[in-house]
């Protein structure tokens, strides 16, 4: 049957096969592949400008004393990178890998619904005009953490309410990516691909979705909460109208943590493509992987307490929420594990993906145990809010998810661009992001250990040689990333010819088509065995 | 048992390590604990490095191992083993005995810290934009604490001071071996009152009280932050806990009480009792 509904389409996709050009082809474009390629830009271009705000602030923060932030303008740096980097970089990344990868992997001609995926992707400028353009607002860009607790938040300007309307609109495109990559998966996989032969990174796009599907709305309706108690003069987080600011942050994190395995799970499903890859070798543990996956996007339902171990919650409310956040260690540990278990007798070689995906696990682990130590409530206690935090999630979300996508973009750049990126530069591009990320936050350990709290514009002095460090390294970090945008644009315009099979030791359906991939693929669906 | 002795010998490195550092600009340490509860978060910390140290050697040495030995280039054929259930077993097991293990000391540390019953002394913190105001229930003694380093070396048109943004008008003080608790509020956004040796981090939420305990060991001087962003002078609200003597505390107390004491002839009242008079929510002018 599939074969002659190919067929019947057959002289209706030919003329199809070379995408239009100008711009128009890109703002009414339903193919995934151009989709996947604006999110990936569009995701790129918010790294950098989110990366500049980042050198705002260990610009103010490389000597005590106020240099170049006032504290109000250093407090919208910190609350604008961190939304641009979460809702513009590294989650429209992971989409827009999604969307080229995911059809490709399971043999689909497109993603489910082609038209509501480009709406999904032109929700996004907008989102990001409205997060930057709050800077030129009276009062400034929101300047209340990106977390945005009340009453703090209710004291800002409009700004605010730019960033709010900002959120929902971020929240409305992922929900409708989510749906179109759930569906997708379901329905569109070749029949002869179950769900337990379907690669990794598709498997934990799938969880990653449903996991977003369930918490968008919550989010949505938390910063709703927030924009009628600025102006309809409800009370749900004001005291003296009988609402509680504490519900605010429970609200907040029951969103706020399913968010961090958002921004991990996938980034676990590119790194479980590249080491096989690399190593020659099937991935170790298929399914315990499939499963630990899974068991970490329940956890990640209750745990959210453990964001706030000094609101003050009873002793019984402490203890649930160290013992179920310790709990997340036993999945994850098994997901390092079966990495170097695949690596184990394997036949390794280290191009850059390869690099970036031992690079991934060596460091995501160090987030993982700084996780660990702020699992524990009692040390949670003197270590909330310091910068112990900052440097355990710039360890998961930089060197775990953003070196994924790294990692991801030279692996599959061959296949998108058809040319081999330059592999010296790549190198220098890892060895560079490497050295220079631990070189700024590692530091930030004993910034917090010593008890530097975050979110400060000033410190006292004994705080100040780890942050010059820590400056030192934002920037060599910043700056470095400049040869990452060199070596990507430098492969799509020209390079050694990639082969259908760029990597020797590939596996997948999406090495069987040419490189670059054409306009369209899988018009026949393909036979797994 | 041989990790508790590892573990106290390692802390006591630890210790010494910390102490000669205390005044170095590279902190790199939790600061010396004030406290018991405090003394058992450092040995908890400890123990916690430790087991994370072991593990990352272990796991890492085998994936060092692989990386150096099974690489292509030294002409290494690749294996096709995919899995193997009783290591994917004992893999998820031995963490899970490993975590119940750090579980128990963390589960005694947190009902211990969440005990703040029959204290001695109550003072209530209350965090303002951007000063704490503390309030001796028993005694009635109230005073604004803010912070006391000049604008001059924040801007750096002077040379900054040796407790730069870490001293305040007025300290809270407090006598050493008493139970305090600290009941916390505020009287606009969340704040959070912060003392890292003394083992308290808590929001303090306007329209809540929430409480907090610490037992101080020796006099001195415990110097903290407000650790939840509260607006623009978030980090100008530090917090200094004076801990004296008993003795020397009844002394200030008394002071304190007295100068409270409507006298017609003012005395030179000390600066703390000047700054007990007005209405707290009243004080929000700029510093």
């Amino acid at each position: 049957m599939a074969t002659s509904h190919a067929h019947d389409q057959d002289h209706d996709d030919h003329h199809h096969d070379h995408p239009p050009s100008g711009l128009m082809r890109w703002v009414k474009t339903t193919n995934h592949k151009d989709i996947g390629t604006l999110y990936l830009w569009f995701a790129f271009m918010m790294f950098f400008a989110g990366g500049l705000l980042a050198m705002g602030i260990r610009a103010e923060l490389m000597k005590p004393g106020i240099q170049f932030l006032e504290p109000e303008m250093f407090n919208s740096f910190s609350t604008i990178h961190a939304l641009v980097m979460i809702f513009g970089a590294i989650m429209p990344a992971f989409v827009g890998f999604a969307n080229w990868q995911v059809p490709l992997m399971i043999g689909a001609p497109d993603m489910a619904f082609a038209r509501m995926n480009n709406w999904s992707f032109w929700l996004l400028p907008p989102a990001a005009i409205l997060l930057f353009g709050s800077f030129f607002v009276p009062g400034g860009a929101a300047s209340s953490g990106w977390t945005l607790y009340p009453p703090l938040v209710i004291q800002g300007g409009m700004a605010v309410d730019m960033t709010i309307l900002a959120i929902h609109i971020m929240g409305a495109s992922s929900i409708m990516g989510s749906i179109n990559i759930i569906t997708t998966i379901l329905n569109m996989r070749t029949p002869s691909m179950t769900l337990m032969k379907m690669p990794m990174f598709v498997w934990t796009w799938l969880i990653t979705a449903y996991l977003l599907i369930a918490v968008m709305p919550v989010l949505a309706g938390a910063v709703t909460m927030l924009l009628t108690d600025r102006h309809f003069g409800t009370h749900f987080f004001n005291a003296a109208g009988g609402g509680d600011p504490t519900m605010f942050l429970h609200i907040f994190w029951f969103f706020g943590h399913p968010e961090v395995y958002i921004m991990i799970l996938p980034a676990f499903g590119i790194v479980s493509q590249i080491i096989p890859t690399f190593a020659r070798k099937p991935l170790f543990g298929y399914a315990s992987m499939v499963y630990a996956t899974a068991s970490i996007a329940i956890l990640s339902f209750i745990v959210w307490g453990h964001h706030m171990f000094t609101v003050g919650m009873p002793a019984a409310g402490n203890l649930f929420f160290m013992y179920a956040t310790m709990l997340i260690a036993v999945p994850t540990g098994v997901k390092v594990f079966n990495w170097i278990a695949t690596m184990w007798k394997g036949s390794m070689t280290f191009e850059t993906p390869m690099l970036f995906a031992v690079g991934f696990v060596f460091l995501f682990t160090i987030g993982g145990f700084s996780g660990l130590v702020l699992a524990i409530t009692p040390v949670d206690i003197v270590l909330h809010n310091t910068y112990y935090v900052v440097a355990h999630f710039h360890y998961v979300l930089f060197s775990g998810a953003a070196m994924a996508i790294m990692g991801g973009v030279y692996y599959w750049l061959p296949k998108w661009t058809g040319h081999m990126y330059d592999e010296t530069l790549g190198k220098w591009h890892f060895w560079l992001t490497s050295i220079f990320f631990n070189v700024c936050f590692f530091p930030q350990h004993f910034l917090g250990l010593a008890g530097m709290p975050r979110r400060y514009a000033d410190y006292a002095l004994q705080f100040s040689d780890w942050n010059w460090w820590s400056s030192m390294g934002a920037f060599g970090l910043g700056l470095s990333q400049l040869l990452f945008l060199y070596v990507v644009l430098k492969c799509v315009r020209g390079g050694k010819k990639a082969e259908a099979r760029s990597w020797e030791g590939a596996e997948g359906l999406e090495w069987t088509i040419p490189s670059p991939a054409p306009y369209h693929t899988f018009e026949t669906p393909p036979l797994v065995k | 048992m041989g990790l508790h002795n590892i573990k106290s010998t390692l802390a006591g490195i630890a210790f010494a390590v910390a102490s000669m550092a205390s005044h170095a600009a590279y902190d790199y340490d939790l600061p010396v604990p004030g406290t018991q509860l405090t003394r058992d978060i450092y040995g908890l910390h400890v123990l916690i490095m430790w087991v994370c140290v072991v593990i990352f050697v272990v796991v890492f040495g085998f994936m060092l191992v692989s990386i150096f030995k099974h690489r292509k280039s030294v002409g290494h054929k690749a294996a096709h083993f995919h899995e193997n259930t009783t290591v994917e077993i004992l893999w998820t097991i031995i963490p899970f005995l490993i975590l119940a293990g750090i579980a128990y000391p963390a589960t005694k540390s947190v009902l211990s810290m969440k005990n703040t019953t029959s204290p001695d002394i109550t003072i209530k913190a209350t965090g303002y934009q951007w000063r704490w105001e503390y309030d001796y229930l028993a005694d009635g003694v109230k005073f604004i604490s803010a912070l006391a380093t000049p604008y001059e070396q924040v801007m750096s048109q002077a040379e900054k001071g040796e407790h730069y943004l870490q001293e305040v008008t007025n300290p809270m003080v407090v006598p050493v071996g008493k139970k305090i608790r600290v009941v916390i509020t505020s009287g606009d956004v969340i704040h959070g009152f912060y003392v890292p040796q003394l083992g308290v981090n808590q929001y303090g939420i306007p329209g809540f009280i929430k409480d907090a305990w610490f037992n101080i060991d020796q006099p001195g001087t415990y110097r903290g932050y407000c650790s939840q962003i509260c607006g623009k002078e978030h980090a100008y609200m530090p917090i200094v806990v004076e801990a004296k003597s008993e003795a020397d505390y009844a002394e200030w107390i008394q002071k304190q009480k007295a100068a409270l004491e409507p006298a017609p002839a003012a005395a030179p009242a000390p600066a703390p009792a000047a700054e007990a008079k007005p209405a707290a929510p009243a004080a929000e002018t700029k510093q």
